[in-house]
């Protein structure tokens, strides 16, 4: 039996597949962004307030109307996307020809009031949201218990990611999203209705957040604050990736879960800074990200 | 005639007004987190208590004209100095209430005494207050980080929890609390088999959890607050760490957590508080009208402010004016104070309301008959055995 620095292998297999769970989160939410930024060129930090979101109208399609969790998978990101939606074409769409900046301090702004409205409402403490009855219990691998809701996990979350990479970047509709982002103005030209694309462009980017807010609902506290504490990581492991890459952002999302995971074992008190680290160190060495292409 | 009538009676009249003029002018500040972390356990519930203790003391037949006002001190230090100095040197506030977040209360604290006012601290865990930097000014009514330490650590291990692992939130207060607990648990008989430092706040807990798991400790205690003791034992509950005999003692967490998460995965949870709202005929009549106000059950900080505000009335009553804030806590301390909410309260010479702490343990959903009907009731812990003793040198009767 071999160890690695003390730490016998059963322990290091366990925290490599939670390491691989939080991973999913990282991806699912960067690919959002990562989309929003690439296509719109805007930077969306309203995003953890809409994956906090995802999970209160989770909360509220079961307290409601009693609809349980498969249907608010659907449901509350279609939700969540038509409220993006709204947003994009009352708001956001007046700062296409400005700054970054601009995009990005009013989406913050948007952020801020999002989640103190919720916390007015709802208070700051959280609700509470079970694990679906098909999903509780687990099974024992050996090396540790794997909850059958973590597994779930892992399988829808690299589904949405492989449906929104192939999307993107082996159909049509990809090509013409990624041609209108090059140049609106000539794609427009060929009769193609860039504002709707960026429209749905933008509803879809947010309703990932919302997929990824119902993901979490049942196994972390739905409170108003869950998306400000999350997305701080993510916005790093998008700035990891490379601003815009679709398929760095999920990439980066997993490997950096593996990172953090391994960081909670050898130094538990340093694995929340590690992924800023890393974010450091790739910005000095290879400013563009990653996956990204230098401009 | 009716002239001279008309005459007496506004004459009659003003007399009265500088009647009630006269009277003892008080105004409180509550000052607590009205936004953040703490803000459904104080915040605005507090005011409300506040509120409820001027009502039900009578203070206006009485002949005392009290005021309340609040802020919120955002859980910064600096922020609540700067309150509480503009309260004290421009809106001539006498008492400042409730103030969870320990730094912030020690600050607070500090000025109180330079300023002569009252801090009737109700919201903060850090024994500090009452030890370390104790002050002639500063009552601690509800809790500390100690009495909840003797009765979560001391039951739990004398029920056979020996070996105990600590996922402690790595910052002062997840130190102090996990230091206060350990202190306790050997004590009792027991052990400390690990311990792993969680940057704070987190979110995922689970690697932390199967460290916990595998170092076969009986109890994993949570040395953390809110959010994150909600996750942890959210995921405890997940990954069958419970299920498998493992018992989680939240070291400090309050009705509105286990509101937040339901009984469902709450339940057989271990905690100690110094109130509930189903305990006894006089708490579920209060509570009852807080909830009408309010919408939701008083935690014990809010429950604390309600005590504490009705007892400093009442020494400000006893003295005649509410200027000498070292006057009025004094009076506090002199006899013990029979509360419809808390029992028998002794206020020490270093300013600890000392009074019965009780050990809770979460229903079962079946047992339970609402969304607030979360407590079963273990033991009580007598107010000498829940608190520290006092320092000499903090004794503020002797000086």
């Amino acid at each position: 039996m071999f160890e690695l620095l003390g730490i016998p292998p059963q322990v290091l297999l366990g925290q490599l597949l939670l390491g691989l769970i939080n991973g999913s989160f990282y991806a699912v939410l960067s690919l959002g962004l990562a989309v929003i930024f690439g296509l719109l060129n805007i930077i969306n930090f309203a995003h953890g307030a809409l994956y906090m979101m995802g999970a209160f109208v989770a909360w509220m399609l079961l307290n409601y109307f009693g609809i349980g969790y498969w249907w608010a998978l659907i449901l509350a990101p279609v939700i969540v996307g038509g409220f993006g939606i709204v947003l994009e074409r009352t708001i956001l769409s007046r700062l296409y020809k400005l700054d970054h900046l601009y995009g990005l301090l009013l989406t913050f702004g948007l952020a801020l009031i999002i989640q103190g409205l919720f916390r007015n409402y709802y208070g700051i403490s959280g609700l509470p949201y079970q694990i679906p009855a098909e999903l509780a219990g687990g099974y024992n691998l050996g090396f540790m218990y794997l909850p059958n809701y973590r597994a779930w996990v892992v399988i829808a979350s690299a589904a949405v990611c492989f449906g929104a990479w192939f999307l993107i970047e082996k159909t049509r509709l990809g090509a013409y999203l990624r041609a209108a982002t090059e140049n609106p103005t000539l794609v427009g030209a060929f009769g193609i209705n860039v504002p709707l694309m960026v429209m749905l462009t933008y509803g879809a980017g947010v309703a990932l957040a919302g997929f990824a807010g119902v993901l979490a609902a049942p196994i972390y506290s739905v409170n108003p604050n869950m998306g400000a504490d999350l997305i701080i990581v993510v916005f790093a492991v998008v700035v990891i990736g490379g601003m815009g890459s679709i398929l760095g952002a999920i990439l980066t999302g997993y490997v950096l879960g593996l990172v953090e995971g391994l960081a909670r074992v050898f130094f538990p008190e340093g694995s929340a800074v590690v992924i800023f680290v890393i974010m450091a160190i790739v910005l000095l060495v290879k400013p563009e990200g990653l996956f990204g292409r230098a401009n | 005639m009716i002239r001279t009538l008309a005459v007496a009676t506004t004459l009659g009249a003003l007399t009265a007004t500088t009647a009630l003029a006269q009277g003892i002018d008080v105004k409180l500040g509550v000052l607590n987190d009205r936004s953040g972390v703490y803000a459904d356990l104080s915040g605005e519930g507090s005011v409300v208590a506040a509120r409820m203790a001027v009502e039900d003391f009578d203070a206006a037949a009485k002949g005392l004209n009290v005021t309340i006002i609040s802020a919120d001190h955002q859980n910064k230090p600096d922020i609540g100095s700067n309150i509480a100095r503009q309260w004290y040197d421009a809106d001539g506030v006498n008492a400042i209430l409730d103030v969870p977040t320990s730094s912030v209360a020690l600050a607070v604290a500090d000025i109180t005494a330079e300023k002569n006012g009252v801090l009737i601290n109700s919201g903060a865990g850090s024994t500090a207050l009452t030890r370390e930097q104790c002050k002639p000014t500063t009552i601690h009514w509800t809790y500390d980080t100690a009495a909840l330490a003797n009765g979560t650590g001391a039951s739990m291990t004398n029920a056979g929890g020996k070996k105990w692992f600590f996922l402690t939130a790595d910052y002062a207060f997840g130190h102090s609390l996990e230091e206060n607990t350990a202190a306790v648990v050997k004590a009792s008989g027991g052990e400390v088999v690990g311990t792993v430092n969680v940057p704070f706040p987190a979110q995922d807990f689970s690697s932390f959890l199967l460290q916990a798991q595998g170092s076969g400790a009986d109890v994993i205690g949570l040395a953390n607050a809110g959010g994150d003791t909600v996750n942890a034992i959210k995921q405890a509950s997940e990954f069958g760490i419970t299920q498998a005999g493992q018992k989680l003692a939240a070291l400090l967490f309050f009705v509105t957590d286990v509101h937040a998460l339901g009984a469902q995965t709450a339940q057989g949870l271990s905690l100690t508080e110094a109130f509930y709202w189903d305990q006894n005929d006089q708490t579920r009549a209060w509570s009852e009208r807080f909830m009408a106000i309010h919408g939701k059950q008083p935690t014990m900080v809010q429950a604390g402010v309600y005590s504490g505000t009705m007892a400093y009335l009442a020494a400000v009553q006893a003295v005649g004016s509410a200027k000498d804030g070292a006057a009025v806590a004094a009076k506090m301390k002199e006899a013990d104070i029979e509360d419809p909410l808390f029992g028998t309260v002794k206020v020490r010479g270093d300013g600890r309301a000392t009074h019965n702490m009780y050990l809770f343990q979460v229903k079962s959903p079946d047992k339970s008959t609402g969304e607030w009907d979360l407590y079963e009731q273990i033991a009580t812990i007598s107010g000498e055995d829940a608190f520290l003793p006092m320092l000499p040198e903090c004794d503020f009767t002797k000086k």
